[in-house]
């Protein structure tokens, strides 16, 4: 039953919030009733997301954290993060309380293996109806228990036409020494091996050290190209020309061309990494049924359609799709055509021998080449030490002789 | 008794936040995840030797780049009237009044092929050069952020050498050196030694601006702590064995600075 939102919201709040009804009463919900559960009761929830990564833009287009405050009375303690991994040590460390929490795919296997998250009741969300079946039973969440897809993606290559005279089709051009030092590559250990690893035809997520030792060299042959390695440093360098080519998100090479015209994105033939974002609730959760609520929120067609838009990845939910106008339907870089899709891979979680072994190659290939012996701090604390006793003698004999 | 009230606040802020802490980084170094005792961690560190050194030349150098502008600079400002004292002070300052991310981040467009100063130079048909993602940028970056902390603890030392004792060494025949080497430098030797400290214990464990200006291929020991708690596999344990030896490091070249310089006072007095 899909009714205007403002239609049924206008008879109880008219005579309380007369002048403020316009404001809100903006988006089309399933159940208005299902919503109206916790308000009045003070309740708030923490939801913890990646930054930029909801559509907050009440003048275009939906503020979706003020619109949820309005429906529901519940009130959102919204913060963000920068990396799954950041998540992870923040939820490691126990040091805060999170109600939502939107990982990747890998990081949900790694809490799933860790039992850090609540399952989901799903006769909370029914809006978690609209997934689309091709992101449900997910290797990373194989029941479906604790995780509802948000958006997804793919990594490719964006490169300025202008800087680039072939055609890039391969992850080879990363390599290519015509383009000495105006390659860009990512900071973070595990994307950077994986163009590596599929570079060389191996699996995103061999457990072989032998294949991680051969990534690591590649990736120590391309250090000499490589002007940066960097995350969101990215937008401003592409966009400013300062590089020709660099790997990166689809959803956000979307981002970058609207303000750089001259640049394009690719996804190489070997094949690439695709990923799932998901909405889960970590175990801690104080109000889960309210968690529960925002997700069904999330979920919501006109919602999702404004967040997806928002952030320039893809969508899974199929009613949310559906709202998009047909340019971006069609946007091969959104969208990519199946036989791309059919060639990408997601992350696994790796086991921890796995991720310290790549870890400490990836130490290898970005520090300094300068050689030098394990043993050159104990030597260094040593002669601080001697040094310091030496000083102190000298002192003291001096001392003495001043006496006599 | 009573003299000791005061500093209670004092003592259980540091307490909390000092001691509690430093117990903490203590006990992660030598223990695994499981918790059970190791020395593996520290022993680790060893691997990492290369990272360590580039950390202490950067950080050597900007200190020295630092104490050799701020000197001059410091004894300048110290002999001016006072009014003029305050402007100049507050002009060294002024940057400290921006975020640091903020004003690491302006050096990157300042720096950068694309950038203002490339953009500059283009105008006269020079360049582009090449200041980004180098050492040299990013002993810059500290040089630039740090530079305060060496001045104020300078100015500070300065400001209280009385001109007349100046005077009282040219009026018994020492001439621009003598002054210099027998009289100022003795004096300001505390100020170099607390301006020294200030800046190289923040400088060698920076971590984010070799990965803003030096372009993230040539970490720095805090981008490895860094690492070992955002990185893939999430190791605070091998992160606080690394903080451990930087501290012991620091400890005692800080501890053989202040004896150098109470044998170099001793000595010339």
């Amino acid at each position: 039953m899909r009714k205007r939102l403002f239609l049924l919201a206008a008879v109880p709040l008219m005579l309380l919030q007369v002048l403020t009804v316009p404001a809100f009463a903006e988006v089309e919900v399933e159940d208005y009733d299902y919503y109206q559960r916790f308000r009045g009761q003070g309740i708030s929830i923490n939801v913890h997301n990646w930054g930029e990564y909801i559509s907050n833009d009440a003048e275009e287009s939906i503020d979706v954290n003020a619109e949820f405050e309005e429906l529901t009375g519940i009130k959102v303690n919204y913060t963000t993060f920068a990396s799954n991994e950041e998540l992870y040590a923040r939820l490691k460390s126990g040091g805060a309380s999170y109600d939502v929490i939107i990982p990747s795919d890998y990081m949900i296997a790694r809490f799933i293996r860790e039992d850090m998250l609540e399952e989901l009741n799903l006769d909370n969300i029914p809006n978690a109806k609209f997934t689309n079946p091709e992101f449900m039973g997910m290797e990373y969440d194989p029941d479906d228990k604790y995780s509802i897809p948000y958006t997804w993606g793919t990594v490719g290559i964006i490169y300025n036409t202008t800087m680039v005279d072939n055609d890039i089709t391969s992850w080879d051009s990363l390599w290519d020494a015509r383009y000495l030092g105006d390659i860009l590559m990512f900071s973070n250990p595990r994307d950077a091996f994986g163009i590596a690893q599929k570079r060389l035809g191996y699996s995103l997520n061999t457990h072989d050290l032998e294949e991680l030792r051969d990534a690591a060299d590649e990736l120590k042959a391309q250090k000499s190209l490589v002007q940066a390695y960097v995350m969101d440093e990215i937008f401003d360098k592409m966009e400013g020309g300062e590089a020709a080519l660099a790997p990166y998100y689809a959803g956000d090479a979307i981002t970058m061309m609207d303000e750089n015209p001259d640049l394009a994105f690719v996804v190489p033939q070997e094949g690439t990494n695709k990923f799932v974002d998901s909405i889960c609730i970590p175990k801690g959760s104080k109000q889960k049924e309210a968690a529960e609520m925002y997700i069904n929120f999330l979920c919501e067609p006109e919602v999702a359609a404004a967040n997806i838009e928002y952030i320039g990845y893809s969508t899974p939910n199929l009613a949310a799709y559906e709202l998009l106008d047909e340019e971006t339907q069609n946007n091969p870089v959104i969208y990519p055509p199946a036989e791309i899709m059919a060639k990408a891979e997601f992350f696994y979680d790796l086991p921890p021998e796995v991720s310290a072994e790549m870890d400490a190659l990836w130490v290898e290939v970005i520090s300094a080449e300068v050689g030098y012996s394990k043993w050159t701090i104990p030597i260094l604390i040593l002669g601080c030490i001697v040094l310091s006793i030496g000083i102190n003698v000298v002192r003291s004999v001096k001392k003495k002789r001043d006496i006599y | 008794m009573k003299s000791k009230a005061p500093s209670a606040p004092y003592l259980l802020w540091m307490a909390i936040f000092t001691i509690v802490p430093l117990g903490l980084v203590v006990y992660f170094a030598l223990t695994t995840a499981d918790g059970t005792f190791t020395i593996d961690n520290i022993s680790r560190v060893g691997e990492y030797s290369g990272v360590l050194m580039h950390s202490i030349w950067l950080a050597a150098i900007a200190t020295f780049i630092c104490l050799v502008i701020a000197y001059p600079l410091a004894f300048y400002i110290s002999r001016k009237p006072e009014n003029k004292q305050r402007t100049l002070l507050m002009l060294c300052i002024i940057p400290m009044w921006m975020n640091f991310l903020l004003r690491t981040y302006a050096w990157m467009t300042l720096l950068e092929k694309n950038g203002l100063i490339n953009r500059f130079f283009a105008l006269f048909g020079m360049g582009p050069f090449n200041m980004i993602n180098t050492k040299g940028a990013v002993v810059l970056g500290m040089v630039y952020n740090y530079l305060p902390f060496m001045i104020l603890p300078l100015y500070s030392i300065m400001v209280k050498i009385d001109g007349r004792v100046i005077e009282a060494a040219q009026d018994l025949g020492a001439n621009t050196y003598g002054v210099f080497s027998k009289v100022v430098l003795p004096l300001s030797m505390p100020g170099i030694r607390s301006g020294i400290t200030m800046v190289f214990v923040p400088a060698i464990s920076t971590f984010i601006i070799s990965r803003m200006l030096g372009g993230g291929g040539n970490i720095m020991i805090g981008d490895l702590i860094d690492l070992q708690f955002l990185g893939n596999a999430y190791n605070p344990n091998l992160g606080a064995a690394i903080s451990l030896v930087l501290m012991v490091l620091i400890l005692l070249c800080m501890s053989i600075t202040n004896q150098f310089d109470e044998e170099m006072e001793g000595m010339m007095i």
